[in-house]
């Protein structure tokens, strides 16, 4: 079985309380579609357990109806033990092939709800907010797909099927127990009751440090990680020693939790087995000493003496009886942390996705002789967005990325306010900048003209247009990004400039490219444009990865683009030569700059200096300078910029 | 097997648990053997021959050995798990402490996070087998040669039986093991390329939304969840022949055992001593389960070690990799002075890369002198300075500080003198004081102040509510940029250092606080050689000299007036930062 990093999430908060009521109740509703199979799965499970119970029964037949009569004849005929052997044979042969029946069957049912629920989470998180995963650590989500879905996936193809068996199993076994002897089948009851307080205590104390372990478990690995990923720094201070001291004595706690927990754990079998034994013991004293005494003895079969035969019997059926019992304790762990783990998955589930109520459309036209638009269905690269009338009438506007925001206040939660009455006016073609210092809320701003936040309070219109109005992948559609962070995806370079536009040819592809001045290098690759990057393109420089990610917005020819620090991070003397690549995609498309290097700024139409979500200057390059306020002080240096 | 040698080593104070938990299992399978034989005597001396002395005395008989084997069962757990944790501690700690000896080079082989994965998910599953191991894998074949002995001394002719049916399931679950092992393999690998996007896609999914690719990913996710799907069943489906193997193997036997059983009963008249009883009788049909099962843990141990395998693996090559830097036998312990060396240096982080990443460098810089570098990105600056405090060695030609070679001193001793503020500054969690005390353990909070003083982070600490005792959070993510850099300058500062290098350490502070810092350094620390990478200009305009690196070589070295007339890269840089503005300033 796959043993993936069972780590903090597991941890979680196990104890069924935690686990909310609906939980099995919706798992079971992902399994609707194997209905059948199912009510099949649990048949076959009964039946092999059936077979197995019955193969308890069928010795004491064998000695009470076979053997004894048997032993008193001179000439014995063994025709009717072949017979009935050959009966159990057949009762057997079922129940082996009920085995592997619902085995294969429950692999299918297991799997098939896990993918169920895997491609819902994903196809749900695409839909959801930036703002889940801008407040959802990476590696909290991450454990959904791999902790949460692994402990589900043990619980539905293993402990649940073993679980039911057992459950079976046991209820035949007593059902059988009190057709021999209800006085011992109290016994049984009474001495399971204690047995259970026992595991209880056990299983309680296990439980703890098992979360204490995890805890330990979970500071450990955070001090690994610290460290491991600081030991260049570590090295250059010669800090080796007093970090493997503070690793030593995170170690050692892990190492008396962890001993703790599977001590616990390990004696669980002993202990099943053995009151196993200690009850076989006493059923036989207690049982002998009746039938010898000739106690009158009651069971479901009606009023009789105890053979001694019915004795033994019930003693093959107390070791019968253990056996599942030690069984369905095992699997209660693991089946509290699956639904926990399935509660987490559900939560997830839960979370409300991106709501869209734009009617908008952005739709390829044509324009006929007299300059009036047409819609049409073939791609002609013109665009226009479409609005229906309230009486029907389907209105055209060509796409042409006038972008304004008016009044504009938002807050990433309602507490606190982010940006301060922002007016913004880019005509179609023109640059703006925004400069300031972190925090300032530049890129807030960004966030905000392709709705991945939407504002409190003003207005954002595009060529006119309330954007609230538009259908969320028509907005996003007609702008551009690039990021400072750049993420390429697994794939080959042609793939992931492709990402911009998904029917684009190779051509289209090549030419992007070449307009960001990412041609040069990545003919220079191994496989050119087939070269496949992995790891975030981590083959490649900074610098080239800017550029590939500025082919890619290329290609997807939006009007307005949002280039977001897309050259902080590489140096000068690079930067000149991706500024050139950006020089040639902003052409002709209204462009929104956020740039830390004032250099990156000066040709800019506009430059809006920020400050603590309000604009304080704005003006061209030229005219701030003048001014001698803010901007030009930045421009000097003199104020820190991060 | 040099592995299993390798991870050995790590067993050391717990070889007594790891001894004493197979003895103790060895105890407890003893007693779980004789006890259906004893049930067989309760049955046949006591139950069927009516006779109640006979049930207490074996009643007790049981009772003992029941507690006795829950003793050892007990005992064999406990020692089992001090041994298996106590033997993955040592591992860990193995590992940690291996690491700690690495150079830069050894660990750019193994990356952190593979390190990470190897300290934390590796061990857990090596603790995982040898707590098997020292359990169950004696438990099984102990069990099964105890069970047969037991069976044999019973009744020699029935035991045939097991004879039989002992190699039939041997082979058919080593071959389910060994065919579902590469499936399994398979698997893994479609998980890793399930986690792939989710991951790439909680990375980009800015990039996601604003290219409208949702559809685009869910569609690959899907396609890689069906693969794991269909794997999945494959290797569920394969494995669920063992079950039915196993109970086929029960039964099969039952029957045998129930038709040659009562014929040798009916033989012998139900006598236990001259022949077989119905108490053996039963005692035969546990016997067949301890066997059959034993089996099956022997298979189930079998796939658990063979998936430890890879895990043991990548811990064994972290604990035989070898330092790459050490330190010499006879190695100095002081540093002259402050004065660094490069005389013909070639470096390549790559042994067998075409081209160096330093080539044939040679350099000169007098002890106590500001020195700045400038160059692109790839042009070799900080593999420069890197080789100052022997982070890594050079491939040819010599680096020489305070006039000897670097690889002639003490490696704790060169890199006191030699104090470094890396490009990837990293602040740990912890108080400000903590961080700081890196650089100097018994710093005093005068020299403490007057580090932050030098590097201008007093103010903004003050200005914390908690001012020094300020908690940073790992990797320093609640301090800003600058901040950040300016709190690794003054750890830096505090070790008082000979020679002190910053690359490319003040970019995210701004030009003044950036000028201050350098005038800081003139006033207290006159004596200290200052190396400054940087990118800006107007950072080492000022210094004695300034390096011009381009592709591995120094292009160009000289004041900055020098520079801007002789070298072209040096004024191209110059102009692109201050095109239009400083013309007249």
């Amino acid at each position: 079985m796959p043993e993936m990093n069972k780590g903090k999430a597991s941890a979680g908060k196990a104890g069924l309380k935690s686990i909310k009521p609906g939980t099995i109740k919706r798992l079971f509703s992902y399994m609707a579609e194997y209905k059948v199979r199912l009510v099949l799965v649990v048949i076959f499970i009964i039946i092999s357990a059936l077979a197995s119970v019955l193969s308890s029964l069928f010795i004491e037949k064998l000695i009470d109806n076979y053997i004894t009569p048997m032993l008193s004849e001179t000439s014995p005929d063994f025709g009717p033990l072949a017979g009935a052997l050959g009966g159990m044979a057949v009762i057997y042969a079922c129940g082996a092939i009920c085995a592997l029946l619902y085995n294969r069957t429950m692999a299918v049912i297991g799997q098939g709800t896990l993918k169920k629920i895997r491609d819902e989470m994903f196809s749900h998180m695409q839909g959801l907010p930036v703002r889940y995963f801008d407040t959802h650590p990476f590696g909290d989500v991450m454990s959904h797909y791999t902790n949460d879905a692994d402990s589900l996936r043990q619980m539905i193809t293993q402990s649940i099927p073993q679980s039911i068996n057992a459950i079976f199993s046991i209820v035949m076994v007593f059902v059988s127990m009190l057709y021999l002897s209800v006085w011992l089948s109290l016994f049984v009851v009474a001495f399971m009751i204690l047995f259970m307080k026992l595991v209880r205590v056990v299983a309680g104390r296990s439980g703890r440090y098992f979360m204490e372990q995890q805890k330990n478990i979970g500071i450990l690995n955070g001090y690994i990680e610290e460290m491991m990923n600081g030991q260049k720094v570590v090295k250059v201070f010669n800090h080796e020693e007093k970090n493997t001291e503070g690793f030593c004595t995170r170690n050692e706690d892990l190492r008396v939790s962890m001993t703790r927990a599977n001590i616990f754990a390990n004696i669980m079998g002993p202990i099943n087995n053995n009151m196993g034994y200690v009850m076989y013991v006493l059923i036989a004293v207690i049982g002998g000493a009746m039938g010898i005494a000739g106690v009158t003895n009651i069971s479901i079969a009606g009023v009789n003496t105890l053979t001694l035969g019915m004795i033994a019997s019930f003693l093959v059926l107390s070791r019968s009886f253990m056996g599942p019992i030690g069984m369905v304790s095992q699997q209660i762990n693991s089946i509290v942390m699956a639904l926990a783990g399935a509660a987490r998955i559900f939560e997830l589930l839960d979370e409300t996705p991106e709501t869209d109520e734009g009617d908008v459309t952005l739709v390829n036209v044509r324009y006929d002789g007299e300059g009036n638009m047409e819609e049409c269905e073939e791609k002609t690269n013109k665009w226009a967005w479409k609005t229906i009338s309230p009486e029907g009438n389907a209105e055209y506007v060509p796409l042409k990325g006038d972008v304004k925001l008016e009044n504009v206040d938002f807050g990433y939660n309602s507490g606190k306010q982010i940006l301060f009455d922002v007016n913004v006016f880019a005509e179609p073609g023109q640059k703006v900048a925004f400069v300031g210092a972190t925090g300032a809320g530049k890129t807030t701003i960004t966030n905000l003209i392709n709705r991945f936040y939407d504002i409190s309070d003003g207005s954002i219109e595009y060529d006119g247009i309330d954007i609230k109005r538009i259908r969320k992948n028509d907005l996003r559609h007609s702008i551009g990004i690039v990021l400072q962070d750049v993420n390429l995806f697994t794939g080959t370079v042609m793939d992931n400039i492709r990402y911009g536009k998904l029917d684009a040819t190779d051509e289209e592809c090549i030419a992007a490219a070449k307009l960001a001045n990412a041609d040069g290098f990545i003919r220079m690759l191994p496989e050119g444009y087939n070269t496949v990057l992995t790891g975030n393109g981590s083959g490649l420089s900074q610098g080239q990865r800017q550029l590939i990610s500025i082919a890619r917005a290329a290609v997807a020819d939006p009007p307005v683009m949002i280039l977001d620090e897309a050259t902080s991070s590489i140096d000068t003397r690079t930067e000149a030569l991706v500024q050139r690549g950006m020089d040639a995609l902003m052409n002709g498309r209204t462009v929104f700059v956020i740039a830390h290097r004032l250099s990156t700024v000066r040709d800019s139409d506009v430059i809006m200096v920020m400050d603590h979500g309000r604009i304080i200057e704005r003006g061209s390059h030229d005219r701030l300078i003048e001014k001698k306020g803010t901007y030009y002080q930045l421009y000097m240096g003199a104020f820190e910029l991060d | 097997m040099g592995v299993i040698k390798t991870l050995g080593r790590s067993v050391r104070q717990y070889k007594r648990d790891s001894l004493l938990a197979p003895i103790c299992v060895i105890g407890e399978v003893s007693m779980e053997v004789t006890i259906p034989f004893l049930t067989g005597r309760l049955i046949d001396y006591g139950i069927e021959a009516g006779s109640m002395p006979n049930i207490i005395k074996y009643g007790l008989i049981l009772l003992v050995m029941a507690f006795v084997s829950l003793a050892f069962g007990a005992l064999a757990g406990k020692f089992a798990a001090q041994g298996s944790s106590g033997f993955a501690a040592n591992l860990r700690e193995d590992m940690y402490r291996r690491v700690q000896t690495f150079s830069f080079a050894n660990i750019d082989k193994f990356s952190t996070a593979s390190l990470v994965t190897r300290m934390t998910t590796d061990v857990t599953n090596v603790n995982m087998a040898y707590q098997m191991i020292i359990r169950i894998a004696v438990r099984a074949p102990i069990m099964l040669i105890f069970a047969l002995i037991m069976t044999v001394r019973i009744n020699s002719d029935l035991t045939v039986i097991y004879l039989a049916a002992i190699p039939v399931i041997a082979v058919s679950l080593g071959i389910i093991a060994t065919r579902a092992h590469p499936i399994f393999k398979v698997v893994f690998k479609a998980y890793d390329k399930l986690n792939l996007v989710v991951e790439e896609n909680l990375r980009g999914i800015k990039v996601v939304k604003s290219f409208n690719r949702e559809k685009h990913e869910i569609d690959k996710f899907n396609e890689r969840s069906d693969l794991i799907y269909r794997t999945f069943v494959k290797a569920e489906q394969l494995l669920a022949l063992n079950a039915p193997i196993m109970q086929g193997a029960i039964y099969v036997c039952n029957i045998l055992l129930c038709w040659l059983g009562a014929k040798a009963i009916i033989a012998s008249g139900n006598d236990a001593a001259s022949g077989f009883s119905t108490g053996e009788f039963m005692s035969f049909f546990t016997y067949t389960m301890q066997i059959l099962m034993s089996l099956m843990m022997l298979s189930m141990i079998f796939v658990m070690i063979v998936m430890a395998r890879n895990s043991a693996d990548r811990i064994s090559e972290v604990l035989n990799e070898e330092s790459t830097i050490t330190t010499p036998e006879d190695a100095v312990y002081e540093v002259a002075d402050g004065s660094v060396d490069f005389e013909d240096v070639c470096f390549s982080y790559n042994s067998s890369a075409e081209k160096n990443v330093l080539d044939h460098v040679n350099l000169h810089i007098a002890s106590g002198q500001t020195v700045g570098i400038i160059g692109g990105t790839g042009s070799s600056k900080s593999s420069l300075v890197n080789m100052i405090p022997r982070l890594y060695d050079v491939i040819s030609g010599s680096v020489k500080v305070g006039g000897r070679d670097v690889r002639e001193y003490d490696i704790r001793t060169l890199r006191d003198e030699v104090s470094m503020v890396l490009q990837k500054n990293e602040l740990f969690s912890g108080t400000i004081t903590e961080n700081l005390r890196w650089g100097n353990e018994n710093a005093s909070d005068e020299e403490i102040r007057l580090a932050c003083r030098i590097a201008c982070a007093e103010e903004f600490i003050n200005a914390f509510p908690d001012g020094y005792d300020t908690y940073i959070e790992q990797g320093g993510s609640n301090v800003s940029g600058g901040q950040k850099q300016r709190l690794c300058i003054a750890r830096a500062l505090l070790k008082k250092p000979k020679i002190l290098i910053l690359d490319d350490s003040t970019s995210a502070v701004d030009t003044k606080t950036d000028a201050v810092i350098r005038e800081g350094f003139r006033e207290y620390i006159p004596g200290t050689t200052k190396i400054i990478i940087a990118q800006r200009i107007s950072s080492v305009e000022d210094a004695d000299f300034i390096l011009v690196m381009d592709d591995g070589r120094i292009a160009a070295s000289g004041t900055h007036e020098q520079l801007l007339d002789t070298s072209d890269i040096y004024r191209e840089v110059y102009e692109s930062q201050s095109k239009g503005v400083m013309v007249d300033a």
